[in-house]
């Protein structure tokens, strides 16, 4: 506070510390999983292919192509269109370009992502008690000033991605009909994919409402909840999800690739889809 | 009876530096029996600040093996006792001598922060009646015990000195504490946003992971009043719809 002056020279150098635990493990694990992650996603969007399973009257979609807005007239495509009519010619395109600019504002803005990542991929700090690069000092900015004062848009990234978790369920629900034999209607069932696809919207679910702006909005904001019970349990529900966030994260992320990787692999025909009933 | 080496910072200024000391390792010990036995077997100017030893009086914070801990709750049998234990003071505080520092400016910061201000009481006999439910939420807040672990690991202090600009968690927490209080009617936004510098908390946890009472600064006290802060400052709609909403 301007009336509380303190001047201090920064003792630490980058990496300098006494800690004698395994201090890096953590912001390697989380740089190694965001890079992997972010790496198979830019690739599977590029792909703009084996998206959609539809053998033996399944209906799978995988979650990155979801909601499709342009696609095959097989597919179950939003828009009767493959590809917008203002895209350029020379650009390829994939509707996976359309959908992952969601929820992947989603997950950089998020709290828990920005503290995970500020670690491992701007040693801002590495690690707790770990020494910074010496050039940043007394020049940092922190999410006071531009550009990182931009991550306060986290709330209104909630709401595209709260309508991609219900589109998300749509697809499992959709994922539970599949096309009789003789072509005539659907019939109800369960498939693994059905399964995979319902746990990722799911997960996703436990993601998203447990976000700390969601939390806010929906009940942080007052001071006195007592009289309101319908706040006061969705305030306690958003909060459960909310203390729990960092695992969401991580669980929703790995299944996500993976819901991805089983819809490409099976319509790449590496294995194929077992019918529980 | 096992023996074990405390590696500890030693002396003032520029003259100090670590000094390794050799004593008892008994069963129950915790670090600040030990700093308390080589006070007394070797090194008797060797000056540590304490209090209670329960934990509870916040003055015998310390670095240990590089963990900003408090000495009397860190016990021996928590740490590897075959290589040196490591006691430092904390780094974010202008030091004194040995393990001591001068933590006052915490409590400069805390004098800035805008007092309680209760709205009229409810009752003709001047109290007030406040439902179990809305004071449950601050009332983690008030478990701290000001051992300012948590303002020594946070870099915005500890490594870009930011001192003059920013409250730090611990003040968050206090802040918390009276802005969420479902009596209080005083607005310490602004103060957050600008001389307590809320913004330069990158979320980073650190503070709570140190806190030894468990308060969850950073989830529960930060963030909330970070969006408040956006409520109030930075988000053009909240802005708008502030003219018809109360947060009572
Ligand atoms: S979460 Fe914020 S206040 Fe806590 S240690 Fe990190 S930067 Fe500091
Ligand atoms: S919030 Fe926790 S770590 Fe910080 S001063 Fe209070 S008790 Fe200590
Ligand atoms: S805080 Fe993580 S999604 Fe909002
Ligand atoms: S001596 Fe009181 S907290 Fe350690």
């Amino acid at each position: 506070m301007s009336h509380a002056d303190l001047r201090l020279p920064q003792v630490q150098k980058l990496g300098q510390t006494s800690r004698t635990d395994v201090w890096w493990l953590q912001p390697l694990v989380v740089l190694l999983g965001l890079s992997a992650f972010g790496v198979y996603a830019t690739w599977a969007a590029f792909q703009a292919r084996d998206y959609f399973y539809h053998t033996g009257g399944a209906h799978y979609l995988s979650p990155f192509y979801s909601p499709l807005l342009y696609g095959a007239p097989h597919e179950p495509r939003w828009i009767d269109a493959t590809l917008p009519s203002w895209w350029p010619s020379w650009m390829p395109f994939s509707a996976a370009f359309l959908i992952l600019a969601g929820p992947g504002a989603m997950r950089f803005t998020c709290y828990y992502y920005r503290g995970a990542y500020y670690k491992a991929f701007w040693a801002d700090p590495i690690s707790c008690s770990v020494g910074e690069p010496k050039f940043r000092g007394e020049k940092y900015r922190g999410e006071y000033r531009l550009p990182l004062i931009l991550q306060n848009i986290h709330r209104y990234v909630f709401y595209p991605a709260a309508a991609f978790v219900i589109v998300l369920f749509y697809d499992a629900f959709r994922a539970m009909w599949f096309t009789r034999p003789d072509g005539n209607g659907t019939e109800f069932g369960v498939g693994v994919g059905t399964l995979v696809l319902l746990l990722n919207a799911t997960l996703l679910g436990g993601y998203t409402f447990g976000c700390h702006c969601a939390r806010h909005q929906i009940g942080g904001y007052l001071d006195r909840m007592a009289g309101r019970p319908i706040r006061t349990a969705c305030y306690t529900c958003v909060s459960w999800l909310n203390k729990r966030h960092m695992g969401w994260a991580w669980v929703s992320l790995v299944w996500v690739g993976w819901s991805d990787a089983y819809v490409r692999l099976l319509c790449k025909g590496v294995f194929t889809d077992f019918r529980i009933f | 009876m096992a023996q074990a080496t405390f590696r500890i910072w030693k002396g003032q200024g520029d003259s100090a530096g670590f000094k390794d000391f050799v004593t008892d390792a008994t069963v129950g010990m915790v670090v600040l029996d030990a700093v308390h036995q080589i006070q007394a077997e070797s090194d008797p100017t060797l000056a540590c600040r304490w209090n209670c030893k329960a934990g509870k009086c916040g003055s015998c914070s310390a670095e240990i093996n590089g963990n900003p801990r408090l000495m009397c709750m860190t016990r021996l049998d928590q740490l590897d006792l075959t290589v040196p234990v490591i006691i430092e003071p904390m780094k974010s505080f202008p030091h004194v001598r040995d393990l001591v520092t001068d933590v006052s400016w915490n409590f400069r910061v805390k004098k800035a922060i805008k007092p309680f201000k209760p709205r009229k009481p409810d009752a003709p006999d001047g109290t007030w009646r406040i439902q179990q439910q809305d004071v449950e939420r601050v009332q983690e807040f008030r478990k701290c015990i000001e051992c300012f672990l948590c303002q020594d690991v946070c870099h915005v202090l500890r490594d870009h000195h930011k001192h003059p600009e920013f409250a730090g968690p611990r003040h968050f927490v206090y802040t918390a504490a009276l802005e969420m209080h479902p009596l209080d009617t005083e607005n310490r936004l602004g103060q957050m946003k600008d001389a307590g510098g809320i913004g330069y908390c990158n979320i980073t946890k650190c503070c709570t992971k140190v806190c030894p009472e468990h308060i969850t600064i950073t989830d529960n006290a930060i963030i909330p009043l970070k969006e408040r802060v956006t409520d109030e400052y930075y988000d053009p709609i909240t802005r708008f719809f502030k003219i018809f909403k109360t947060n009572q």
